[in-house]
């Protein structure tokens, strides 16, 4: 310890640091202190600090290149299924913010009361702990504290993935920057090119624009189908579905619904109900539907 | 000739004193994992210090291409990732080292903490090390939403909203970081603007701090 060092000297430090107990001008002084085989920082430390740099850095290069950053499909905030999740070293917080006495009515717990009292006392650790002992075997609250805290961060930490990862099981999904590059890869191997998200494909214009059963279909299905007939989000467009579909399985997906379609059938159940006459003009319209009448 | 000109400028500038005193401080032995293999955990500062500058250098790159609008966000990513030479070797720096400086900081905290070398007098040193701290966890969260990609777009959503929940402060705090009604195009360049100007200028001003408090006050004697 410096301190049986301190009666000898004739300048006094301030703890066991540089800085003399007084004025100084800022005249790097030696670190006669700690008697030893210290050395100058430049050149002979930071060469070997550099070194040290090179492998990480390497290391860090290899990682790179071997793991491509992820990048999954382009943001659609009208997606409900996406299960949403942070970066890994916010896990703990969110994890944290899912028990019952954290969260709901309790939440202000949650948000500044646990993690307030955590982060605030770390914080002001030096102010809280303010014995000269600095050996963590000697401190032994401040270091169980500590301990503790590590202990619960990397629990709630894996609980948080565990969860994600059996949501994703249970919904059969598989995350978006995944399938994203196994569809990539796929199209290499067929030599085809890489999809492309951020392209929207050319939809086919809108074919015979005037006839009267437009005017059922902009009250009942534009609100989702999009107002230009083009889709939103996960909703397929209604241009070209004459390629896609015959005129009776219209009708049919029209009738029963089909997923996030709603049934407009009569007697399917459905908020709004069409007759089979007005049905059969819709579809009849939507299958003239088709790139290929341009 | 550059001799000359150095001393030229040193004349007037009385500039030796400055580099020296990075030169010539002493590295103790304690601290030097060359006499002792423990030591290595005094290392973690300057690695999370090196981390740092590889995620200003690549960041500054990747702002070369990256447009901070919601349309072509996710676009000049994906065009980055994929068309730019050596674009995915960029981003893969950016997007890894955001990991690695977060873990590199841990430890250094860590050995900070255990070593006790946070008593006096460098008390002052870790409560600005605990705002750095912060601000790299500012930095992770709203570097996340800049690819706009469905990940990015929920993790934000879902951070404002628990920001929101914050008592009194909450309906501020998601106006300050929204912008707007919801997570959109007023959030991406706000947070942009965030994760490019402001956090990464507090953070400089924070690192400045903490080395003149290191080169003031010595790194903390053997245990
Ligand atoms: C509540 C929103 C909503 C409304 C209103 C709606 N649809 Fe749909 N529609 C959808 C969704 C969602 C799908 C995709 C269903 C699936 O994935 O199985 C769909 C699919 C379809 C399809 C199949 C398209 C394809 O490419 O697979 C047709 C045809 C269709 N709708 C026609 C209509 C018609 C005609 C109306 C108006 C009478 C209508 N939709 C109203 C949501 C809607
Ligand atoms: C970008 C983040 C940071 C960088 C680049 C950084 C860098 C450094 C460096 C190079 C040192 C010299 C000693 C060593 O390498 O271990 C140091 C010391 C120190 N750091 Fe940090 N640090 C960072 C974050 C933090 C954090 C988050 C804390 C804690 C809250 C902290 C608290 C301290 C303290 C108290 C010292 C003096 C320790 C001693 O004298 O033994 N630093 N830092």
């Amino acid at each position: 310890m410096s301190e049986s060092y301190k009666a000898k000297e004739r300048v006094v430090y301030v703890g066991d640091s540089r800085v003399r107990k007084g004025n100084m001008p800022n005249v790097p002084a030696d670190y006669t202190s700690y008697p030893g085989k210290s050395e100058a920082f430049i050149p002979n430390f930071l060469l070997k600090e550099w070194m040290v740099g090179c492998v990480v850095l390497v290391g860090f290069l290899v990682l790179t290149i071997t793991h491509p950053a992820p990048l999954g499909y382009p943001a659609d905030p009208t997606n409900g299924a996406f299960i949403p999740m942070p970066d890994w070293y916010f896990l703990f917080i969110y994890q944290l913010l899912k028990y019952p006495y954290l969260s709901e009515n309790y939440v202000v717990l949650g948000t500044i009361g646990i993690p307030g009292i955590a982060f605030g006392a770390l914080l002001l650790a030096p102010f809280l702990d303010t014995g000269k002992e600095r050996r963590f075997y000697r401190r032994p609250i401040a270091s169980s504290l500590m301990i503790l805290s590590l202990i619960a961060c990397v629990y709630l930490t894996k609980v948080s993935w565990d969860h994600y990862t059996h949501e994703l099981e249970k919904t059969n999904t598989i995350p978006e920057h995944i399938e994203r590059e196994e569809k990539a890869r796929e199209a290499a191997m067929a030599g085809q090119e890489r999809p492309n998200y951020t392209k929207q494909p050319e939809l086919p214009a809108v074919v015979d624009a005037g006839d009267p059963a437009t005017s059922i279909i902009q009250a009942q299905c534009l609100s989702c189908h999009g107002t230009e007939y083009e889709g939103r989000g996960n909703i397929p467009p209604l241009r070209g579905v004459g390629d896609k579909y015959s005129k009776e399985e219209i009708a049919e997906i029209v009738t029963n619904g089909r997923g996030g379609m709603p049934a407009f059938g009569e007697g399917k159940g459905g908020n709004v109900e069409l007759s089979a006459e007005e049905i059969d003009q819709v579809s009849t319209w939507l299958a003239k539907q088709k790139a290929a009448a341009e | 000739m550059f001799k000359t000109v150095y001393n030229w400028i040193d004349e007037r500038l009385d500039i030796t004193p400055m580099w020296r005193d990075v030169a010539d401080h002493e590295v103790p032995e304690h601290v030097n994992p060359a006499h002792h293999f423990s030591a290595f955990v005094y290392c973690f500062g300057g690695l999370t210090f090196f981390i740092t500058v590889i995620q200003i250098l690549s960041g500054m790159f990747l702002t070369m291409y990256y447009v901070p609008d919601i349309i072509n966000a996710y676009a000049s990513v994906d065009y980055l990732q994929h068309k730019v030479a050596f674009g995915g070797i960029v981003r893969g720096m950016h997007h890894w080292g955001a990991s690695l400086v977060i873990v590199m900081m841990f430890l250094h905290t860590l050995r900070v903490f255990f070593t006790g070398s946070y008593k006096a007098p460098r008390e002052m040193n870790w409560v600005v090390g605990m705002l750095i701290f912060f601000i790299m966890l500012g930095l992770g969260f709203t570097g996340y939403l800049l690819p706009w990609d469905n990940k990015a777009y929920y993790a934000t959503k879902v951070g404002i909203q628990i920001a929101e929940s914050v008592p009194y402060l909450g309906p501020y705090i998601q106006e300050l970081l929204q912008g707007g009604e919801v997570v959109g195009a007023q959030t991406l360049t706000r947070f942009f603007a965030i994760h490019v100007f402001f956090l990464p200028g507090a953070l400089l001003a924070m690192l400045g701090a903490h080395f003149l408090m290191i080169r003031r006050q010595g790194i903390s004697g053997p245990l």
